[in-house]
């Protein structure tokens, strides 16, 4: 069994009983990477030095005895994205390939606080702005099952890293399905917590209102441990939840019996790949037979909700990225003939095509005599499918459905139609836009590739999106599966 | 000079004052003046990636005061939006400012020109941050930018279009100021850009009541600097108007050393500032608990003083009006009437030796260590005849530096006015058979003789001699 | 509503990109085709609908005006891509 494969708790008495250090743990993962990230080219920066030192001070630390903190030693990848400090974070762009911050992301500081270590930052899409890892100007990630086809995105390289065995974890960022569709992609588990339950202090934004950082792991044990590390109130996050961090790990009892689950229609209908829906069915057969129902519902506004996306996750980026105007931080162009010149040139030579087409589009949507028919519709809009979710679950415990309608697509297949590579995230953006906490979990394969299972809670019931996905994990392989690389 | 005949001119204000707060409205970075080029920066107001800004609760409730002093009304729910725009002393590229839920609506103060009231209507105040700062180098070729400044909590205080001559709109800002020093949430000096001004500026027939197009006036750094550029830009729009042309609607600045106003047009695109709900924020609920716990730590107002000391002092307005400007001088004021109860001699003290010392040194009150419990109970000693009022000068002066009680510099300086009348009776004789000549040019019928022989026995006693006592001598000895 | 090319000069202009002619009849069709399938918002009423600009009901955040220790000038300089004297330094704003 590869090291990575083993439970944490197994990891943790294998330090604690000397048969393995901290230093081996991470040079495993800078092995595994040497051995696969050319193929699939999920990190973007390797820590090298500083996780090697991290690696001999947490060693020596084990000698010493005392406490340990809960993600103690596991080597982690971090979406390139989130903040830290003297490791390079570029967003995959351009831009800011030369970005040294100055400051560390609050889950950077409570990963620390945990004790594990960070390996590298990992490859995305472009300000996480895509669903294929295209979008990286720097080099797409290749899916670890079939290397011709996506993993997904924007948190490809997240996705991909926990998939390769390059990493014992990793996080990635969500704002539209950019954790759950490439952790579907790639076959690995991903969280996408309740706005709110995670700082965004740190996190770059692309679109303020929806953006959540959550774990991607193997499996959903890790994925509670994970959380419970980085979930917390954040006093320089506005948007953070001041709430009670619930004990997640306990919730996980493989019981399920009378859950009562919602399934909409509007899931598993047109557009929905049949090897996805069959899937999906499959696994509402395992809840029944775990003592869990299951009936059909409706969220009538679904098909409302990729435009309504598109409109407020783009305003918002478009303001969001202005800041990278070639002033304090980034690459600035050569040669600027002036001020505006400067600005102008920086941006368009820093910026990739879909990062532009989305500032554009929210750009316009802001400008004047726009505001009430763009950006207030669609905040209007999300009222409405938030309230779909709201009557949804005052029957139901949870709602379930797939986490894409298809499985991975291959390299190159939708570049030049953003419209339709939009509407990929067709039922992972329903749930940004409600707030609601959703995890993906192995489900199945289709022609080799996985197929994701999303399960979806109320606000801040993450111990019951937990439950249910570790209840049916227990009872399937699919996420035992490994890819051969 | 501007004949104001033909045309009435309608000017608004906006005003910005910079609230002092300790840090700033999205971070934990001091806010402290003069500091070196960015020292007060962090990655917040720097607005690095990924950064996020918190509300600071002072800013929000300084706000609220300066609304409240204004007569606004208070917003139930108010909310921050963002303004973009690049330029390169807003780090973020948007101004987080408020659109559509001021804190503040609807407000209006009394100004007084030429013994006139008038009411000045205030549309808003909202809160939004400070930009930095930019100098120019290299031959104006290149601009440095120092962010010490950026995120500063700003309220900015705009005015109905109620104004109608220059002199107006400087009673406007006259009093804008005394409100905010009194509520304490500004030093708003507008030579340190705490407090900034920018006016729209229209002409239009008398008896029209369309307003004429306007011009936007920036850059007036001081009091005397809007009156100027006012008065400029009505004369140069009646020029306009007189030859029959039309105004341009543009932003022109004012240039103080030419004494003129230039376009910016062509300098500034048509802005399109794309304001929205800054989604980093949440909104603010201003309940009535805290709209009351606010409205209580405003003082009494410079309007409310003013009425006060004409009626319960006794003062004549033109005193109420001077020593009202400044919270500090009325304060100061009202304190020493605990020592004394002669509040015309207080006010009198206080608008001649006070302010004429401060005035011509350039200070404050409280750069002088004179205190209350000092004026008041000099007044006493004056009262009491301790003292005369040439000593009373003396000790003022003493009074202004050490900061002493005018008992202590009297004892200290043995200052205290000779009265006995025997001692005074002796220098009386001195001094008359010293000055033979005056005495004989008194006997003669030139009664100002008496002037001279009473100053030469004041300078003999070194001042400390009772002068109604010394003249009552003097004239019994020369008319004996 | 249709966009046009100009409609997109104009929106590149404020966001400060500078767009190649193929980029710019790129972004119109891409545009025009995005918000066209936008419009499909406008089938719902949403007259007496509160937007959600937040889905926590969280108000009044604040912090209390306490000073925190601000970074150091080399390091709010450290990224800088041209400076001089402790500022950040950019070509002329136009006067």
């Amino acid at each position: 069994m590869a090291l990575f494969d083993l439970r944490l708790q197994d990891v943790h008495n294998k330090l604690v009983g000397k048969e393995l250090t901290v230093a081996d743990l991470v040079e495993a993962s800078y092995t595994r990477i040497g051995q696969t990230d050319e193929a699939v080219q999920a990190f973007l920066t390797l820590n090298e030095e500083g996780a090697r030192q991290a690696a001999s001070e947490l060693d020596k630390q084990l000698q010493e005895g005392g406490e340990r903190g809960l993600l103690f030693g596991l080597p982690a990848g971090i979406k390139d994205n989130i903040v830290t400090e003297k490791l390079l974070t570029t967003c995959a762009s351009q831009f800011l390939r030369n970005y040294d911050p100055i400051y560390d992301a609050t889950v950077v500081k409570k990963l620390k606080a945990a004790q594990s270590v960070t390996i590298g930052k990992l490859n995305m899409d472009e300000f996480a702005m895509g669903g294929s890892n295209e979008n990286s100007s720097f080099s797409p990630v290749r899916n670890p099952w079939n290397t011709e086809y996506v993993p997904g995105g924007s948190s490809g390289g997240s996705a991909a890293s926990v998939a390769a065995g390059q990493v014992y974890f990793s996080l990635g960022s969500d704002t539209g399905g950019s954790i759950r569709q490439p952790a579907a992609y790639c076959g690995v588990v991903g969280l996408k917590p309740t706005y709110g339950l995670v700082s965004r202090f740190g996190l770059v934004a692309f679109a303020s209102s929806l953006d959540q950082i959550g774990p991607i792991t193997k499996n959903v044990e890790d994925s509670a441990y994970v959380l419970q590390a980085i979930a917390g109130y954040d006093n320089m996050d506005s948007t953070s939840a001041n709430v009670e961090i619930p004990d997640y790990t306990s919730a996980l009892t493989g019981d399920v019996k009378g859950l009562r689950i919602g399934v909409p229609k509007e899931y598993i209908g047109e557009g929905i790949d049949p090897k996805v829906k069959e899937a999906v069915l499959a696994a509402l057969k395992v809840y029944e037979s775990l003592g869990a129902t299951w009936e059909e519902v409706s969220l009538p506004h679904t098909e409302y909700a990729v435009a309504t996306y598109y409109l407020l996750a783009s305003s918002e980026a478009s303001s969001n990225l202005a800041r990278f105007d070639g002033v304090r931080y980034g690459v600035r162009a050569d040669n600027p003939d002036n001020l505006i010149d400067l600005y102008h040139k920086s941006r368009s030579q820093g910026f990739g095509s879909e990062v532009k087409r989305r500032i554009m589009l929210g750009t316009y949507a802001l400008s004047s005599g726009y505001y009430d028919a763009y950006y207030l519709k669609a905040q209007k809009v999300r009222t409405l499918i938030k309230q779909d979710f709201d009557q949804v679950f005052e029957n139901y415990d949870l709602i379930i459905g797939p986490t894409a309608p298809t499985p991975a697509f291959k390299l190159g297949a939708q570049v030049n139609d953003p419209l339709t590579m939009y509407l990929n995230d067709i039922v992972t953006i329903p749930v940004s836009l409600a707030g609601v906490p959703a995890i993906s979990v192995p489900c199945g394969f289709a022609d080799g590739l996985p197929i994701g299972l999303q399960i979806i809670g109320k606000a801040f019931d993450e111990r019951t999106v937990l439950r249910a996905a570790h209840a049916y994990e227990q009872h399937t392989d699919f996420h035992k599966q490994r890819p051969q690389l | 000079m501007f004949e104001a005949n033909q045309y009435e001119t309608v000017i608004g204000l906006e005003v910005h004052v910079e609230l002092h707060t300790k840090t700033k409205i999205f971070c934990g970075c001091s806010t402290s003046f003069g500091a070196p080029p960015n020292t007060h920066t962090c990655p917040i107001c720097l607005g690095h990636p990924g950064v996020l800004p918190v509300l600071n609760k002072q800013a929000v409730e300084y706000a609220m005061k300066a609304a409240m002093a204004l007569n606004c009304t208070i917003a139930d729910v108010s909310k921050f939006d963002r303004k973009n725009y690049f330029y390169p002393d807003s780090p973020k590229a948007y101004q987080i400012s408020q659109y559509d839920q001021p804190i503040g609506e609807n407000g209006w103060i009394d100004i007084e020109v030429n013994g006139q009231t008038k009411r000045i209507g205030i549309t808003r105040l909202h809160l939004e941050e400070d930009a930095g700062k930019l100098s120019h180098v290299d031959g104006g070729y290149a601009s440095l930018v120092d962010f010490n400044r950026v995120g500063t909590p700003l309220v900015e205080i705009v005015s109905e279009p109620d104004l109608r001559t220059p002199e107006e709109a400087k009673a406007y800002l006259e009093k804008l100021r005394a409100i905010m020093l009194y509520c304490d949430v500004s030093d708003v000096k507008m030579e340190e850009g705490s407090m900034r001004c920018d006016a729209n500026v229209s002409l239009r027939p008398y008896g029209q009541e369309k307003f004429g197009i306007r011009a936007e006036l920036k850059n007036m750094n001081s009091f005397r600097g809007v009156v100027r550029g006012l008065e400029y830009e009505q004369m140069r729009q009646a020029d306009i108007l007189d030859g029959g042309g039309v105004v341009v609607q543009e932003t022109r600045r004012w240039d103080e050393s030419q004494g003129k106003t230039f376009s910016m047009r062509g300098k500034e695109e048509a802005h399109d500032y794309r304001y929205f709900p800054d989604p980093d924020l949440v909104r603010m609920h201003i309940d009535e608990a805290w709209k009351d716990r606010v409205r209580s730590s405003i003082p009494e107002l410079p309007d409310a003083r003013k009425a006060r000391y004409t009626s319960e002092f006794g003062l004549p307005s033109y005193d109420a009006d001077v020593i009202t400007a400044s919270k500090q001088l009325a304060d100061f004021f009202e304190e020493s009437l605990q020592y004394t109860k002669d509040a015309k001699q207080v006010s009198n003290w206080i608008m001649g030796e006070l302010l004429g010392y401060l005035n011509s040194y350039n200070m404050e009150l409280k750069d002088v260590k004179i205190t209350s419990q000092g004026l008041g109970e000099m007044i006493g000693l004056l009262e009491k005849g301790t003292i005369n009022g040439k000593i009373a000068k003396t000790v003022f002066k003493d009074m202004l530096v050490s900061g002493k009680l005018p008992q202590q510099i009297v004892e200290e300086q043995g200052l205290v006015q000779i009265s006995d009348e025997g001692a005074i009776a002796s220098i009386v004789d001195e001094i008359v058979s010293a000055n033979p000549q005056s005495v004989a040019d008194f006997k003669a019928g030139k009664d100002k003789a008496i002037g001279f022989l009473v100053g030469q026995v004041m300078k003999a006693s070194k001042g400390k001699a009772n002068p109604a006592l010394a003249n009552k001598l003097l004239l019994e000895r020369l008319n004996q | 509503m249709s966009i046009t090319l100009k409609d997109v000069e104009h929106v590149a202009k404020l966001a400060r990109l500078t767009l190649t002619e193929q980029e710019k009849e790129q972004f119109t069709g891409q545009l025009n085709a995005i918000l066209k399938y936008a419009e499909k918002l406008n089938e719902l009423n949403t007259d007496d609908v509160e937007p959600t600009s937040h889905v926590l009901p969280v108000t009044n955040v604040m912090r209390d005006d306490v000073v925190r220790e601000s970074v150091p000038v080399e390091t709010a300089l450290k990224n800088a891509p041209d400076d001089e004297d402790g500022q950040f330094k950019v070509p002329a704003v136009l006067e």
